[in-house]
Parts: structure tokens; C-alpha cells; sequence
């Protein structure tokens, strides 16, 4: 894990100083809530409907067991006992006092987080595939490049006020785990025709009111002109992009108005004139430095466990759940990696108590060398487990409620705060969430049914990415009253799409039996295998809406 | 039977919480303590008194919502302003 050296230190010092004094202004009433509101989203501090969010970075989802007794700690002592972790593998805070921010940033900084940049029209974190340098198929580390990236991004003085937020993600396997090619930017590590390892730079993608896949703009960039050629990108969004009209001013209107090849141009043209820039270059020596943080663990030279594991799989049809759905391959023998559901029925997807926090910080001690990652899923995963102590593990997960064996499955949904806390939302989503995992809970049904994500958004910004749910659900505000509606073959994957809109919206009491028509109509229609996604792809969408809304039924909305 | 009135609410500026104008100018947590208008100079006013709170930096973006009264509780007539009164509808911790 990538540690703060002095710069940083001094750099987060001296930003909870200046906000301490901000805040202490704006309490005096120096400063008023116009005035102020610019400076406390910059310290990622929201005010929502029932008190102020603060949205705490965890760059790239890694985080280690001492800041997660840090953020339990924070948990119990500033809010109510609980945090919220987020689609952009943040956590948020729901409960956080204005008078106690500055505390609270000062908790941060002493296990080197903090929460510059979470929010506002600027970088925000730079987010990843959890399993970063765990899988096999990886190509390289993304996380050195994130760290980079980060560098790069905060406090950068031409990119502070962007005309909108600005996201950016790194995938360096070939399995798109972060939603790459729905970001401002998205970067996968590729290898070009002479097999060297360089960046795909996709530009454009987004969800939201105006949805979109992200455009490759360069098959291949090479390393060494990665922050050139993203400064240009900035440059030429800063300078275009859509300021008069909030609705319309992120990078991917932009890109789509004037389209790939255009845009392309005017990167290129830009990234001309600063691509020698020493200020932009990265020196090998640096990025060398950055990856020593990320350096393999010491992994122990273990025999490989999958015979004995098979043994304990077949003496526990529980275990073999758990194994089959939560339990990934690890690229060094003998190891395995562990995602940890925190999408038990009926518990809101993403929350985790501070006693948890407390546990789970003590398993990633004892069973992963004190690493863990969040996932843009909500989940959380141990990185670096022993096969051999799977089983001890699983139980100690079974009693905190975070081995449900559903990842990647029907009840691993994505939600968003929604109504409940949220105050741009039209709708709930966690109740409606919570209803799905109650509907839900034979595991061998969900086992049968396999890959199949439920992602639901309380509004049209699109934060439980609905739009890329294989099972998208859209809370709307229809006569004072929620409504949901439904969309079908969305994928964030490297097979993205955006999901098509089934039929009218329906109510929150009619949303799981609709869900349940739909899965039972896939039953009926898929071939061997065949995924959801894909047989939604191949049949199309009218079985369906037959399925939901019956034969004769005729939308009207 | 049910009546309608107005009520105003805001955040409370230094922890955010939900709070509803009370006669007298104060501010209370509970919505059965605020200050209910019935008729909509009466509503203007409490407004109005709700801006001064808000120059003073008691509260931010008050503004006025529709509440009826079931059964002798009060209740916001929209759901947003239900679940702002009453709290999330879901409970973590």
C-alpha cells in the first residue's frame, strides 16, 4: 500500500487547517452558505437531507486493516455507527456534525486518508479493480498508475474548477472488474503488436441523465506519456466543455458533439505542444518508486490446496457455496481471494458497522496480511488468503453476517442511498434492495440462476449504476409518489452496454415479483450455460416485457 | 378528520439535522413542536421569519412544506418531506 511521504503529510496538514478555519468561519457566520457550500464540497462534506455526508477517499479500494479500525473508530465516535461504502469504492459518513468535520479529517489524516477532492467539479478518486495485482490474467498493476494519476490530480492548479466532476479508472486485466469504459476517462493497461504494456484511452463514458460508453480515442499510449496526454484531455475539457449548462457539461457531451475523431484531434494537437513538458514526463525512477508500495506481499511457498479445499467443499455444501460464489482464484499457489458480501438479505447494500469494521479489521490481520479492497460493487475482499484457511475464515465471516454466498449474483445488488439519505433522490433504493434479497433466498436458486446483477439508482444521476445493471431499476417520482423503472442487458463490463428500458415504471411492491417473472422467463429460454446478459442479448427484449407486464398489456408511458 | 397546513423546515447549520420553525422564532427537532400556518399570509410569515434565521446562520434553505394532521399527528403531505421529518426508513448499526 502506497504510504504518504512528508509532501503529503504537509499537504493534508495543511488542508484540515484551512478548512478548520473555514468551517469556523462559516459557524461565526463570516462566511455564508453560498459562499461556503464550493469550499466544503471540496473536503467532500455534503449536506443531505437529515444531516451533513462526508465522502471519505479510498484511492483505488485499498485499504489496510488499520484504517479500517480508523474508520470504525470514526464511525462510532462522529456518526451512528456505521458507514456506507460506495459504487466509487469510497465510504460516506451519514450522520457527520459540520462543528466536528475538521476532527474528523484530522482522525483521517492520522492513518494517511482524507477527503480532498470526493466531491466538487474536480478529479475525483481514481478508482480500480479490486483484485489489482491478484489475478492471473492481469497484464500489469494498475495501482501504481492510480497512485500516479492521484498525484498528478489533487490540487492541480489548472484542474480545480472543472466545468463537472471528473472520474477516472484503471483496469489492468482484460475482465473490466471497475466499469473503465464508464468514466471521464478510462485506462486499461493493454500490450501493443511489439507486446509492450501501455494504456487504452477510452474518453466519454458516463451514466447519469445522458448515458453513454466511453469512446476509445488511442488503442496504445505509451507509459511515459500517460499525465502528458491526460493533461490534454483536461485542457481541452476545461476549455469546451458545457459550462453554461450543468446538465450537459461533463466530457462525455463533449466528446459525442463533436465525436471521436474530432476530439481525438484536438487532444492530439494539444498534447503537442506539452508532451515534452519535464513537468509532465514520468521519470522511471518515480513510477519505480510508486510500485515498490505495491510490491507482491510475502506470499509463503505453499503446495497447492485445491485438493484438500475440494475435501472440505464436499464435507460442507454451505462452504461450497460460499467457495463457488465468494471465492476467486489468486495468481500465487496456494492463495485465494476472498470477497466479503455485505449484501446479506434485508441489510442495506454497502453498510458496514463500526463492530464489524472492528472484526473485519482483525480477519484481514489474521488471514490477509492486513490488506483489504472495496469493490465498486459495495463488497469488500481480502486479497490474500491462505486455501488452507478458507474454512476457518468462512466461519468467522458466517458470524458477522458477511459470508452470504451471492457475489456476482441476483442479490448482490448495487444501491445508492437513495430517498432515505440522498437529497437529490426521487425514490428509495435500499428498501427496495432489501426486498429483492428477501424474495431471494434459496442459494441454490440463486446458484442456478448465476451471473446476474441488480443495480439500483434512487434518481437519474445514476449513482447505483442502473443503467449497467444486466437488471437496471430507476426510482422515479411519479404524483408524490415512488415509482420504479425497469431496464434490461445493461453490462459495465469489457462487454459494456446500457440497459433498454423495459415498459412503464412500476410500484416498490410489484418490483420483486417482476424481477422474479423475468429471472423465471430466462429459465425458460436460455441455452446450457448461457448467462442472463447473454440470453437477453440473443432473444431481445420482448419475452420480458411479456414476462412483467403480460401479453396484452400495451405501454402507455 | 384531516386538516392542512404549512410547516417550515431547514438543517440546522452546525450538525445538519432536520429542524422545524417554531413559534418564537426557535428551532425543534420534533415536528409536532413547530409552528403550524394555516392560511398562507400566515405561512409567508413564518417563512419570512425562517430567512432571518437563515442570515443569522441558524439553519440552511428552509423553506415551506405541506403537512396534514391524521389522528392527531402531524405528517408531511409529500413522502420526500415524510422521511425527511421522520428519519431514513432504513436502519444500519
Amino acid at each position: 500500500m502506497y504510504r504518504y511521504d512528508e509532501f503529503d503529510h504537509t499537504l493534508v496538514a495543511e488542508r484540515i487547517a484551512t478548512f478548520r478555519r473555514q468551517v469556523e468561519r462559516r459557524l461565526s457566520g463570516d462566511l455564508t452558505e453560498d459562499q461556503f457550500k464550493p469550499l466544503r464540497l471540496m473536503n467532500g462534506l455534503y449536506l443531505q437531507l437529515h444531516a451533513y455526508m462526508l465522502r471519505v477517499n479510498i484511492p483505488y479500494g485499498c485499504l489496510s486493516s488499520r484504517q479500517l479500525r480508523q474508520l470504525a473508530f470514526i464511525a462510532r465516535r462522529y456518526d451512528r455507527n456505521f458507514g456506507h461504502f460506495t459504487t466509487r469504492q469510497n465510504i460516506q459518513y451519514n450522520w457527520i456534525r459540520l462543528d466536528e468535520t475538521p476532527d474528523v479529517l484530522a482522525a483521517l489524516a492520522e492513518v494517511e486518508m482524507n477527503a480532498m477532492q470526493s466531491s466538487g467539479n474536480c478529479v475525483r478518486n481514481i478508482t480500480a479493480d479490486q483484485y489489482a495485482g491478484r489475478t492471473r490474467d492481469e497484464i500489469e498493476d494498475p495501482r501504481p498508475w492510480c497512485e500516479l494519476i492521484r498525484q498528478w490530480s489533487i490540487l492541480h492548479p489548472e484542474f480545480s474548477y472543472l466545468p463537472r466532476k471528473f472520474k477516472i479508472a484503471v483496469s489492468g486485466a482484460p475482465v473490466d472488474r471497475a466499469a473503465v469504459k464508464f468514466h471521464d476517462v478510462g485506462l486499461y493497461l493493454r500490450r501493443n503488436a511489439e507486446g509492450v504494456v501501455g494504456f487504452e484511452v477510452i474518453v466519454g463514458g458516463g451514466q447519469g441523465r445522458l448515458p453513454y460508453v466511453g469512446l476509445t480515442i488511442r488503442e496504445w499510449l505509451a507509459k511515459e506519456d500517460l499525465l502528458s496526454y491526460l493533461e490534454a484531455i483536461l485542457r481541452i475539457y476545461n476549455l469546451g466543455g458545457r459550462r453554461d449548462n450543468p446538465q450537459k457539461a461533463r466530457i462525455k457531451v463533449q466528446v459525442n458533439a463533436l465525436g471521436a475523431d474530432e476530439f481525438r484531434r484536438l487532444v492530439d494537437q494539444e498534447w503537442e505542444q506539452i508532451r515534452q513538458s519535464p513537468l509532465l514526463a514520468v521519470p522511471a525512477a518515480e513510477i519505480n518508486r510508486i510500485s515498490a508500495y505495491f510490491a507482491d506481499p510475502a506470499w509463503q511457498d505453499l503446495p497447492d490446496g485445491s485438493a484438500a479445499l475440494d475435501l472440505q467443499r464436499q464435507a460442507d455444501p454451505a462452504f461450497d457455496d460460499w467457495c463457488a460464489a465468494n471465492v476467486v482464484e489468486h495468481r500465487t499457489r496456494g492463495y485465494a481471494i476472498v470477497n466479503l458480501s455485505l449484501k446479506a438479505p434485508g441489510i442495506a447494500p454497502g453498510d458496514l458497522t463500526a463492530d464489524q469494521m472492528d472484526r473485519v479489521a482483525g480477519l484481514a490481520d489474521r488471514f490477509s496480511l492486513g490488506d483489504l479492497r472495496v469493490s465498486h460493487r459495495q463488497n469488500l475482499v481480502f486479497p490474500d488468503v491462505q486455501q488452507g484457511e478458507l474454512l476457518a475464515l468462512w466461519k468467522e465471516l458466517r458470524s458477522l453476517s458477511l459470508a452470504t454466498p451471492n457475489i456476482g449474483r441476483l442479490t448482490d445488488i448495487i444501491a445508492c442511498p437513495g430517498l432515505d439519505f440522498c437529497a437529490l433522490a426521487n425514490a428509495r433504493a435500499i428498501p427496495v434492495a432489501q426486498d429483492i434479497g428477501r424474495h431471494f433466498t434459496d442459494t441454490a436458486e440463486l446458484q442456478d440462476i448465476g451471473e446476474l446483477t441488480i443495480n439500483i439508482s434512487g434518481c437519474m444521476n445514476a449513482c447505483g449504476h442502473h443503467h449497467v445493471g444486466h437488471i437496471g431499476i430507476l426510482g422515479v417520482e411519479k404524483n408524490g409518489l415512488e415509482f420504479y423503472q425497469l431496464t434490461l442487458g445493461g453490462s459495465s463490463g469489457e462487454d459494456a452496454s446500457l440497459g433498454d428500458r423495459l415498459g412503464r415504471s412500476i410500484s416498490a411492491a410489484e418490483v420483486p415479483p417482476a424481477v422474479d417473472a423475468i429471472v423465471q422467463r430466462y429459465k425458460a429460454l436460455r441455452l446450457a450455460d448461457e448467462r442472463f446478459l447473454d440470453t437477453y442479448r440473443r432473444v431481445g427484449i420482448e419475452p420480458f416485457k411479456e414476462a412483467v407486464y403480460g401479453p396484452r398489456t400495451r405501454e402507455v408511458a | 378528520m384531516d386538516t392542512t397546513g404549512q410547516m417550515v423546515l431547514a438543517n440546522r447549520l452546525t450538525d445538519g439535522r432536520v429542524v422545524f420553525l417554531a413559534a418564537g422564532g426557535g428551532w425543534v427537532e420534533d415536528i409536532e413542536g413547530g409552528a403550524v400556518a394555516m392560511a398562507s399570509a400566515e405561512a409567508a410569515e413564518l417563512l419570512a421569519a425562517a430567512r432571518v434565521a437563515e442570515s443569522r446562520n441558524t439553519v440552511v434553505e428552509p423553506y415551506l412544506i405541506g403537512i396534514r394532521t391524521v389522528a392527531g399527528r402531524r405528517q408531511p403531505v409529500d413522502f420526500r418531506e415524510a422521511i425527511r421529518a421522520a428519519g431514513p426508513t432504513v436502519r444500519t448499526g
